[in-house]
């Protein structure tokens, strides 16, 4: 999940709305999509920008811990997939920018929130890539993660952002299942190769729990993002699926999940698991994660070390154009 | 060694060599669609490594895979021109080092299309269509940053010349370019020059840039005879982890 604490806008009691709030109401209801030129509340609009930009902004901070590795990945093969991976990525940043510029607003304006820490990415990727094993976790946790909320946001109500999940989807199970293939070698590999798969599943398991947010059954923020279906499934219900879904992976892999108080309960059918530790997740989010400093200087590196190109390539634009006019 | 395992080198080292430069762009470019786009060329040189290197192997038949090759080799074994391992330095230094090296990469695999050897063709008609792209590509951000501000203008003429020693180098031919000649493996690469130079020529024009009147060409990388330092920076890092496991298996 790359979107995480998305405040609403919204949250109001339905004898308080307007008939176009009422008849927009029924049209999700109804399991229509909304379209950028039709009508829809304020509330909605901003939400979806706070939580599109978020997630665009995740994908392209999400570029950095594996990319941390693409010089040092050990094998060509590895090397290309690696590459093919972090580049999809980018493509879905793209995409999802776009789609936030559906709703009126660009993708430099939202870049600079990011520069500026008015708007935030995922907490997930202020952790560092220590080892190989890590670029295995990151897809087999990280990825899967994203996957359990970005599978039921194909079904979202606003239709650019419901297309994009959709292309992403079908990218992120590769990257899952890349993930996997390379923690499977790691696993049965080496001693050395073994230790490196447990102490990336170590670090990296707390971490993937965060990335679904603290609990959010009672939020009121949730209950309106969900009556508009920008979001599908509350928090717990996602970290649960995912944990339902990992635990036997990791026991496959012949792994343990750094987890003492993890077991099947038969009574309610799913695993019984440890919280993270919230306190380290709000310091994450708050800008002391063992990365944010690196990952935002990063990004604000690029985009100042790059001002001159843009500069540049606009200027050429310009000229082309004046050129042309002038021929005609 | 034989001659046609060392032109393989050639080829699959300087992709090689190239390809990781670009890819460590990736995250940090200035543009998005720039960042896909150095990604996406430094996958397709892989991707070549891959196909050079692996015949390479074959060719060698001593039992090596192109991974040996690419991992297991040090400084002095690495025949790549000297153009393909400089630092990417800023956005402007990488494109210009990319269209000088794409330029000639295309008149090459064009004429290795015709190769006496099919396994050779067949590679040169791959990678061809990549490359193909990449030089318009690279041409097309020369000419919009050459013609671009006087700040981006100034950056891409101080990267021409600091570039275009490097040029003459990818023309050189010694005994192992004449006997794969002879044999229609490959084609003498100074009769490249010409085509080469009228390519540059135009696209530095449009760029508004002067190309430095000097011939002078440092040379070493595609006989293995000098190297610069960079490379072995390069190698520390992009065979870490096959030297520092070397039982394991990725």
């Amino acid at each position: 999940m790359y979107a995480q604490m998305i405040k609403s806008e919204g949250g109001k009691d339905p004898s308080e709305m307007t008939p176009e709030e009422v008849r927009f109401q029924a049209r999700i209801d109804a399991g229509e999509k909304i379209e950028p030129k039709d009508w829809m509340p304020e509330g909605y609009r901003k939400t979806l920008i706070r939580q599109i930009g978020q997630h665009a902004h995740s994908e392209i901070v999400g570029q950095l811990p594996e990319g941390n590795w693409i010089t040092r990945a050990p094998t060509l093969e590895r090397k290309a997939i690696l590459l093919a991976k972090v580049q999809d990525e980018a493509g879905h940043g793209l995409y999802l920018y776009c789609a936030a510029e559906t709703l009126g607003v660009s993708r430099d304006d939202l870049t600079e929130q990011l520069l500026s820490g008015r708007m935030k990415y995922s907490s997930i990727f202020n952790y560092p890539t220590l080892t190989w094993a890590d670029v295995g976790a990151v897809g087999w946790l990280v990825d899967g993660a994203a996957i359990m909320n970005q599978v039921p946001l194909q079904r979202t109500s606003y239709g650019p952002y419901s297309r994009a999940m959709i292309r992403i989807c079908k990218e992120e199970s590769f990257h899952q299942r890349q993930g996997f293939d390379i923690m499977m070698k790691m696993a049965q590999g080496t001693p050395e190769q073994k230790r490196m798969a447990q102490d990336a599943l170590n670090r990296f398991w707390y971490p993937s729990l965060m990335m679904f947010g603290p609990s959010d059954a009672e939020s009121v923020h949730s209950a309106q993002n969900m009556a508009w279906k920008i979001k599908i499934n509350t928090n717990d219900e996602l970290r649960q699926k995912f944990v339902d879904q990992t635990v036997p992976q990791a026991e496959y892999l012949g792994l343990t999940v750094p987890d003492p108080d993890l077991k099947w309960n038969e009574e309610r059918g799913h695993y019984d698991f440890s919280e993270p530790d919230w306190t380290e997740f709000f310091d994450v989010l708050n800008g002391n994660g063992p990365c944010n400093n690196e990952r935002m200087e990063a990004r604000q590196e690029a985009w100042a070390d790059g001002q001159w190109v843009r500069d540049g390539l606009m200027a050429h634009a310009a000229k082309k154009r004046a050129r042309k006019m002038a021929a005609e | 060694m034989s001659a046609l395992f060392e032109f393989l080198l050639r080829m699959g080292d300087n992709t090689l060599v190239l390809g990781h430069r670009v890819s460590e762009w990736c995250g940090h470019a200035p543009i998005l669609e720039e960042d896909i786009a150095l990604a996406n060329t430094a996958l397709d040189l892989i991707g070549q490594t891959q196909m050079w290197l692996g015949l390479a192997a074959e060719v060698e038949g001593k039992g090596r895979t192109a991974d040996d090759l690419a991992y297991r080799r040090d400084v002095i074994d690495f025949r790549n021109c000297l153009l393909t391992e400089l630092p990417n330095r800023d956005f402007g230094h990488t494109l210009m080092r990319q269209f000088l090296f794409d330029a000639w990469h295309k008149l090459m695999l064009t004429r290795l299309c015709d190769s006496s050897d099919e396994r050779v063709a067949a590679i040169a008609m791959k990678a061809l269509k990549e490359v193909s792209y990449h030089l318009e590509r690279s041409a097309d951000t020369v000419i919009g940053l050459g013609d671009g501000t006087e700040e981006s203008h100034a950056k891409m003429q101080s990267a021409l010349n600091r570039l275009w020693p490097y040029v003459g180098e990818m023309f050189e031919a010694d005994s192992v370019d004449d006997l794969n000649a002879q044999e229609g493996v490959t084609v003498n690469p100074s009769e490249l020059r010409a085509d080469y130079d009228r390519i540059v020529y135009d696209v530095m024009s449009d760029a508004t840039l002067t190309i430095p009147d000097s011939r002078f060409a440092h040379r070493g990388g595609r006989d293995g005879s000098r190297h610069t330092e960079h490379l072995g920076h390069m190698l520390a890092v992009m065979q870490f982890l096959p030297r520092a496991y070397p039982d394991a298996r990725w």
